[in-house]
């Protein structure tokens, strides 16, 4: 069988950036792990680091 | 395939499943319910800074403060953004609603959680302003309130992923979902880190309240509470920026620039909108400069860059719509021959303006560790606030609500003289009333504050007279804007509850939930190009960015001058 003919049968390859963007649940956790790494939890590293008063 | 009841709007093409048709309506509602309650405590509140008024004592403006701040930025702007989720979804997906007995049960928590919420408040001894802050203890029922609406925020989330999920297995849409939906997807995920952390945070508190803990850490309770709080602020933006492109679409057949483009904007706001919390910590001790930093100054300018792309797309696009359609002279030809009679038009575009000018360039620079220290906690945070919250998100909602009154609710807009004035007379007044009081806040007059003048304070304080006179304005164009607040209440519930019904048929059938899509396309010929000038496809909106930045540029080094003028180091 001819290699470029069963090529163009399959679906077009979508590209990577636009699967990440058409993949809601990927998202979600995009927006929740990046804020709560950051933002969340470096914040209270640095606030239970805080040396108590004696 | 599932067949449900469907109805298809005559004028706008655009067609409504029964079940979440009626969500949509009842959320709208509410929201307008919550807007007039919270606009009566505007007017309170207002009319107790103006420094010649003084309405209030000091502890009924506190209470009035807690239920302004809640009923505006909480109750009304979750309902419209309930009924948005359920528009972008359901409407323009052409499907089915997921699960709408569960949507209804989040509506009624949500309405459960707005009035025990605001019982608590009017009992008196929950005047602990919309942050709640501890250790300033307040009726547990206020918690429970907000953690109950939240609940049902969540829900109305959760079925709004079910609503995507079901048009992506009934195919009823081709490759990406559209644009505004994709805006709607922005909103609702950022929502979901939202409700989360206000969880974390309001349970404990909650349970505190009643005795059943007994410490929370304050700082601890802010760094919790600032994701929960300023990342609510951040669904409106995803959600008015959405409603923009909506109405771009709606009015004009607006196309946006570049998908990929706006798309990855929306990319951003996921990732790092939220980050930008830490500019209300600016000045915590207990964290270091490097989290403040990084957080605010480098995630926080990629959400900005985000906007800015956004402010940029959306009349860009409409300028290529209105030259294609013939209006190339100049610059500005487009802009000038827009419907500004048209209150769907007029109040999305000062919006935009509003928000971009106003709140942008003011919230870039409270963002900023070193000069955020010349305004913070004074006047200029609300000032910058309502250029985003009201001219931003309430002035969009209330553009999309005139297009609404006769494709959801099949009603004619009621007064159409003078809808076509509203969004000038809120708008205008608006922006009048965020410039003086970023202007009496640069002075130093606090936020929050009942009494500028310190009667009977241990350690007085006398400000400029100038001082007193921004306020006043404060006080007048405050009062203004709540006309055109009031005028909006007025037109949508006697329109939506005693209005003529719009003509022409809309019955509902039980349609095939796959359907054409019937948004307008114009593609100019020859391309976009074609239509523009000076080889750009938006040459006026263009010129607009350019001002833009000039005037941002200035002001952010006035600002870096002021400080150096505050702060001699010598
Ligand atoms: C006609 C419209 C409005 C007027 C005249 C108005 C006026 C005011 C005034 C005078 C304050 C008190 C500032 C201070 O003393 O610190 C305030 C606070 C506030 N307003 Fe408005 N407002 C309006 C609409 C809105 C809307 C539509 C929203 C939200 C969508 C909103 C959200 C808030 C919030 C969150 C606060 C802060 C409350 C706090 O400090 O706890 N306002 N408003
Ligand atoms: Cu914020």
């Amino acid at each position: 069988m001819n290699q470029e003919t069963t090529d163009t049968k399959q679906p077009e390859r979508v590209p990577i950036m636009q699967r990440i963007i058409d993949n809601p649940f990927l998202l979600l956790f995009i927006g929740v792990v990046v804020p709560t790494v950051f933002y969340v939890v470096w914040g209270i590293m640095e606030l239970v680091t805080i040396p108590l008063a004696n | 395939m599932k067949t449900e009841l469907f109805r298809t709007c005559p004028e706008s093409g655009l067609q409504f499943h029964k079940p979440a048709e009626n969500l949509m309506r009842i959320h709208a509602v509410l929201a307008v319910v919550m807007l007039l309650i919270g606009g009566l405590s505007a007017l309170a509140v207002t009319l107790t800074r103006w420094p010649a008024v003084h309405l209030l004592p000091a502890d009924k403006f506190y209470q009035l403060l807690t239920f302004h701040g809640v009923n505006m930025l909480i109750f009304w702007i979750i309902f419209f953004e309930i009924a948005v989720l359920y528009f972008c979804s359901s409407t323009l997906l052409k499907v089915r609603l997921a699960t709408p007995r569960i949507a209804w049960i989040g509506f009624f928590l949500m309405v459960a959680g707005a009035v025990v919420n605001n019982l608590a408040v009017f009992g008196g001894n929950a005047s602990v302003m919309m942050t709640s802050y501890v250790p300033m203890p307040a009726n547990p029922n206020f918690y429970l309130g907000l953690i109950l609406f939240a609940v049902g925020a969540l829900i109305g989330c959760f079925v709004f992923l079910g609503t995507l999920v079901i048009a992506k297995e009934e195919k009823t849409y081709e490759g990406s979902i559209p644009l505004v939906t994709f805006g709607a997807l922005t909103a609702c995920i950022i929502a979901i880190f939202t409700i989360a952390m206000g969880a974390v945070i309001l349970i404990p508190t909650y349970m505190w309240s009643m005795g059943w803990i007994s410490h929370i850490d304050a700082a601890m309770y802010r760094l919790i509470w600032w994701a929960f709080g300023h990342s609510s602020q951040q669904i409106n933006v995803a959600a008015h920026v959405s409603v923009w492109y909506a109405i771009a679409a709606i009015v004009f057949g607006a196309k946006p620039l570049s998908e990929k483009v706006s798309r990855t904007a929306f990319v951003l706001y996921i990732a790092f909108l939220q980050l930008a919390s830490a500019h209300h910590l600016l000045v915590d001790p207990g964290l270091s400069s490097t989290w403040k930093i990084f957080n605010t100054s480098y995630a926080m300018y990629l959400a900005v860059l985000a906007s800015m792309i956004h402010g940029l797309t959306v009349p860009g696009s409409i300028e290529v719509a209105q030259r294609s359609k013939g209006y190339t002279k100049g610059l500005f030809e487009w802009l000038r021959k827009a419907p500004w009679g048209n209150p769907v038009f007029s109040g999305m575009f000062i919006s935009l303006i509003g928000f971009g000018f106003l709140g942008g360039i003011s919230g870039v620079v409270m963002g900023t560790e070193q000069i955020n220290i010349i305004i913070h906690n004074t006047i200029y945070v609300p000032g910058h606030f309502h250029a985003t919250v009201v001219i931003g998100t309430t002035l969009a909602f209330m553009s999309l609500t005139y297009f609404l009154i006769p494709v959801l609710f099949r009603r004619q807009v009621f007064l159409p003289g003078l809808a076509k004035w509203q969004p000038y007379i809120f708008g205008i007044s608006m922006m009048v009333f965020t410039l003086v009081m970023m202007g009496a806040g640069t002075l130093g007059v606090e936020r929050r504050h009942w009494d500028m003048a310190f009667t009977d304070a241990a350690l007085g304080f006398d400000y400029p007279a100038s001082a007193y006179t921004l306020m006043g304005l404060v006080g007048l164009s405050g009062t203004a804007a709540i006309v055109g607040g009031a005028i909006f209440v007025l037109i949508t519930v006697v329109s939506v509850f005693f209005g003529k019904r719009v003509e022409s048929e809309s019955n509902y059938g039980t349609a095939t939930t796959r359907l054409l899509k019937a948004e307008p396309t114009i593609t100019p010929a020859g391309g976009h190009e074609a239509a523009g000038k000076f080889g750009f496809a938006a040459p006026g909106t263009f010129a607009m960015a350019i001002f833009f930045l000039a005037v941002f540029v200035v002001y952010y080094a006035v600002n870096w001058k002021y400080l150096a003028s505050v702060w001699p180091m010598s």
